[in-house]
């Protein structure tokens, strides 16, 4: 059999196995050494809320969605290669595949008992599932890896543990990918283990040489590297790029970063993150719950720190009470909110943006703050570093919406020039002031000054009670508290002054308007992108300032004859904005609440039956 | 600058707003009291409070205050220590703001030994909403929302803070302000969470609570006055103490049955079993003489200290100097 490359502008491959099969890792892997080779990524891990369901049954799948190529703004739709380690990931991701689909399975899972597991009703997996048209490649892996490690030492178990390793070399070779970078990773996770080290590595050669031996395929695929702008490189999570936003925005205020937060998923890798940076002076504290989370957070904003905690849907609504507190005292504090499926516990691994009403509305009284949303795993820093540069020159709470797809999806990303991001400048008290100040003076902003404990002749007391705009004393005067709250919410409004214009892409003079914020924009602007290359126009106005909006939404959405919302939920965007904006265009919706991201295909066909 | 401070430093220009016979009165004089003693200016001192008629203490003393929400003032007080250890921080709170919607924080707050002085102000009721009762009041209490009596039993802020690990417990009683001042100084010299205990009078809502205890004709009999390194002795007469009986504390009259005043129990405050120390803290009277003063006075790791310490000794390792030097510890590629 002869081998050909076929090249590829893009690709998307899915990993998937027991959760205990390592498929993260592999797949973490897979996209980084892509990323090495210049191909722009996206990832998309997709696992159980089990830690360990029962091995081989269809709750126990852990699935690593990698796209790699140019002009990739998504995980992908649907996977070009599936690597499926035992039955339960082969049936759960059927509908994950396309019909050509190159599937590789690890045929010696394929047993009896295996196909049992996963609920079979047959012993012709291939059949059952009417998987004819796909291409499965069946490679004994455990067999392979066990003949591979025979003489190491290990025991079967810890043996078989490599397997994925086994899928990762096969893979390299698939996509033309040179194995020496792979063992470069292997070697910075496993560097202190060497046996594991070694066996990995071993494992990783065989598996490469199998393919490269056996032509397991008929053809393996080049993927040419993008032209990249210049620049030193990593690849990043959403969560982490959020924490590292954080620690930018402190170092550019010359403040001292506090985190107050409790563990949730799929949050807890911004307190894990921070945790770890106390190498950089990081402080955090893990809360004895959410609201003590927000609450610590509050009393290291009044002593001067840059405050944040982080959070998922429901530690949101624990908080709303502190949040309020912060309104209410005019302390700069940033809330992460990384959103999962609701109500209640909901979908907790899932993605979801149902959170929108609860940021904007859920607190007691007239409580405006500051909603932002980041769109891509990489720019939650962009959008963190703003969300602290707002909250401490505004002196308000700020929310920052993110979600579990862009938390733990990741995409190569240009390391920042700090230098070139814009200076923060907290209103903070100064010495000529002292006589002529008061708790709530404000600037020209609208916002108070900022007099932390420890400076000489500015003691205060602020709190939850209202205060007198002049002499920060308790008010319950009914002319003051309409003041005070027309002055809280002009603050507010005001920074739609310095927040960016919104901006279009796609067909500007198009008929329709795709309406989006936050974590859908990669989808959004791929399936926008695609419908005018198919010949049709639309344009996108995708959002990342939500309160204030920004100051031309107005004019930029009434161009448009027909606007379609599109949002992971029933709808809140786009009842925001119709209370906001007098809009003369149709607006239409476009939702989904399944725990599942967009595809670009399922956007396309809505498009299109819209015209 | 200035190192030393009169108890006017500390007053405000405030109107003090609480009944008139009001028990808080004398514990924000103690407290003003023990600010000006511990020689750290009012503008390194934060007093945060909760909410109820204690919590508005912040308003009435001059220093950074945060009058915040109901039963969280643990958790911000943690924050504001935690964020900048230099400061003084004072958290004031009721039996209802600390034990019954803040009873989480307190205790996580007590656990982690956080340099805090909690005053906790105990009338066994809920006051500024007119009458409820309260987490410490009695079993079979009547009030506004217990018109039958209440048929559950109280928390003891002692068992509270000792179950907790707490290594800084002391009692005081509004209508004993010298002992009052005395024990506020102690508490706030203490390194980690001191937790006081001010046993209030509610003129208004729960008039005589404590008069079992506080009463002047009962006192003395009823009350014991713990002070470490001194015989456990109390009565009218001095003639009354406490011994070890088995697993027990037991009254005994010096002079009867043998007993001399060697045989009393000498206080030791600081030491680190904290069994004899729960047993002084849950002792009620009539049986018992209630126990005030400072009960537990134990060193042991401060939370806010370590975690700037372990900062110090974490820095080092990577030394990094700017997040731009951490990014160049991650895997990256150059795009040429």
């Amino acid at each position: 059999m002869i081998v050909t490359v076929k090249e590829l502008d893009r690709a998307v491959i899915r990993f998937s196995g027991d959760s205990g099969d390592g498929m993260q890792l592999t797949g973490t892997l897979f996209s980084t050494l892509s990323a090495v080779f210049g191909n722009e990524i996206s990832t998309f891990p997709d696992y159980p809320a089990e830690i360990r369901a029962p091995q081989g049954t269809l709750s126990g799948v852990s699935g690593y969605q990698v796209h790699i190529g140019n002009k990739v703004y998504t995980p992908g739709d649907k996977a070009d290669v599936l690597v499926a380690m035992n039955p339960a990931a082969l049936k759960v991701n059927v509908k994950n595949i396309k019909k050509d689909t190159v599937v590789l399975i690890d045929v010696d899972a394929f047993d009896e008992n295996g196909l049992k597991k996963a609920l079979y009703k047959t012993l012709d997996p291939i059949e059952e599932l009417k998987l004819g048209s796909v291409q499965i490649v069946s490679v004994p892996i455990s067999t392979l890896v066990k003949e591979s490690l025979a003489d190491s030492g290990m025991g079967n178990k810890d043996i078989l543990r490599s397997k994925n390793m086994f899928a990762l070399g096969l893979i390299c070779w698939l996509f033309n990918k040179p194995i020496e970078e792979a063992m470069h990773l292997l070697n910075r996770k496993f560097g202190k283990k060497p046996t594991i080290l070694e066996a990995n590595i071993k494992v990783l050669t065989d598996g490469f040489n199998y393919g490269h031996n056996i032509h397991a395929s008929v053809s393996t695929y080049n993927i040419q590297p993008t032209e990249m702008p210049k620049g030193i490189y990593t690849d990043v999570k959403g969560n982490e790029a959020t924490a590292w936003g954080l620690i930018a925005a402190a170092q550019q205020a010359g403040l001292q970063l506090f985190l107050g937060s409790y563990p949730i998923t799929p949050a807890s890798e911004i307190l894990q993150e921070l945790s770890a940076r106390k190498d950089l002076g990081v402080i955090t504290v893990q809360a004895e719950d959410e609201i003590a989370g927000v609450c610590t957070a509050i009393g290291a904003s009044f002593a001067g720190n840059l405050a944040a905690t982080s959070t998922s849907g429901p530690g949101l609504a624990l908080k709303a009470e502190g949040i309020n507190l912060a309104v209410m005292a005019e302390l700069p504090l940033v809330i992460v909110d990384v959103q999962r499926g609701g109500p209640s516990t909901g979908l907790p691994t899932k993605t979801e943006q149902s959170d929108l009403l609860q940021a904007l509305y859920g607190r007691n009284g007239e409580s405006p703050l500051v909603v932002l949303a980041a769109s891509t795993p990489s720019n939650c820093f962009d959008f963190a570093y703003t969300a602290s540069k707002l909250a401490l020159e505004h002196m308000t709470p700020v929310i920052l919406l993110t979600d579990g797809f862009l938390a733990n999806g990741s995409s190569a990303w240009r390391l920042p020039d700090l230098s070139q991001y814009p200076a923060i400048h907290p209103p903070f008290v100064h010495k000529e002031m002292q006589d002529k100040w008061a708790p709530y003076l404000r600037n020209e902003e609208g916002s108070r000054y900022w007099a932390v404990p420890g400076m000489e002749g500015f003691a205060h007391r602020v709190g939850g009670l209202e205060k007198d705009s002049r002499t920060g004393a308790i008010s319950t005067d009914p002319a003051n508290h309409q003041l005070m709250t027309d002055l809280r919410q002009q603050k507010i409004d005001n920074i739609a002054k310095v927040i960016p214009p919104l901006q279009l892409s796609g067909d500007s003079q198009a008929d329709l308007l795709v309406v989006g914020w936050g974590g859908t924009y990669g989808h959004l602007y791929s399936a926008v992108q695609q419908f005018n290359e198919q010949g049709s126009q639309a344009a996108l106005a995708h959002f990342n300032y939500i309160n204030p909006l920004p100051a031309n939404t107005e004019e930029v959405l009434n161009k448009f004859k027909k606007i379609v919302v599109c949002e992971l939920n029933s709808g809140q965007f786009a009842s925001y904005l119709r209370s906001k904006l007098k809009l003369k265009g149709e607006v239409l919706q476009y939702n989904k609440v399944q725990g599942q991201p967009f595809t670009v295909e399922e956007l396309i066909q809505h498009f299109t039956a819209i015209l | 600058m200035q190192t030393s401070y009169t108890i006017n430093d500390f007053k405000s220009d405030q109107y003090v707003r609480w009944c008139p016979g009001c028990g808080n009165h004398a514990v924000l004089n103690s407290i003003q009291k023990a600010m000006s003693e511990i020689g750290i200016s009012p503008d390194n001192t934060a007093v945060i409070s909760g909410i109820g008629c204690s919590s508005r203490l912040p308003y009435y003393v001059n220093t950074y205050g945060f009058h915040t929400i109901h039963g969280r003032a643990s958790a911000i007080a943690t924050g504001v220590k935690v964020a900048n250890p230099k400061l003084a921080v004072w958290q004031i709170t009721g039996d209802g703001d600390c034990l019954a919607i803040g009873g989480n924080h307190f205790i996580h707050t007590v656990r982690r030994n956080i340099d805090i002085n909690l005053v906790q102000m105990n009338n066994g009721m809920y006051g500024l909403t007119k009458g409820q009762y309260a987490p410490t009041s009695k079993r079979g209490f009547v009030s506004k929302s217990s018109p039958y009596g209440t048929v559950e039993d109280p928390f003891n802020a002692a068992d509270l803070c000792f179950g907790a690990g707490g290594q800084f417990f002391a009692r005081i009683m509004d209508v004993d302000l010298k002992n009052s001042q005395e024990v506020m100084k102690l508490a706030a010299k203490h390194q980690g969470c001191s937790v006081v205990e001010a046993l209030v009078n509610c003129i208004i809502f729960n008039d005589g609570t404590h008069k079992d205890v506080s009463a002047k004709d009962v006192r003395e009999d009823h009350t014991i006055f713990l002070r470490h390194g001194e015989r456990m002795i109390f009565g009218k007469d001095r003639n009354k103490g406490l011994i070890v009986d088995g697993f027990k504390l037991k009254v005994v009259k010096i002079g009867e049955n043998g007993i001399t005043e060697n045989d009393i129990l000498i206080h030791d405050a600081k030491c680190q079993d904290k069994t004899l120390h729960f047993k002084l803290g849950h002792m009620r009277a009539p049986e018992f003489p209630l126990a005030l003063g400072i009960i537990r006075d134990a060193e042991a790791p401060v939370y806010d200290q370590d975690v700037y310490a372990q900062l110090e000794e974490v820095k080092p390792k990577h030394n990094f100097k700017s997040l731009n030097d951490f990014f160049m510890s991650l895997e990256t590629w150059e795009i040429k």
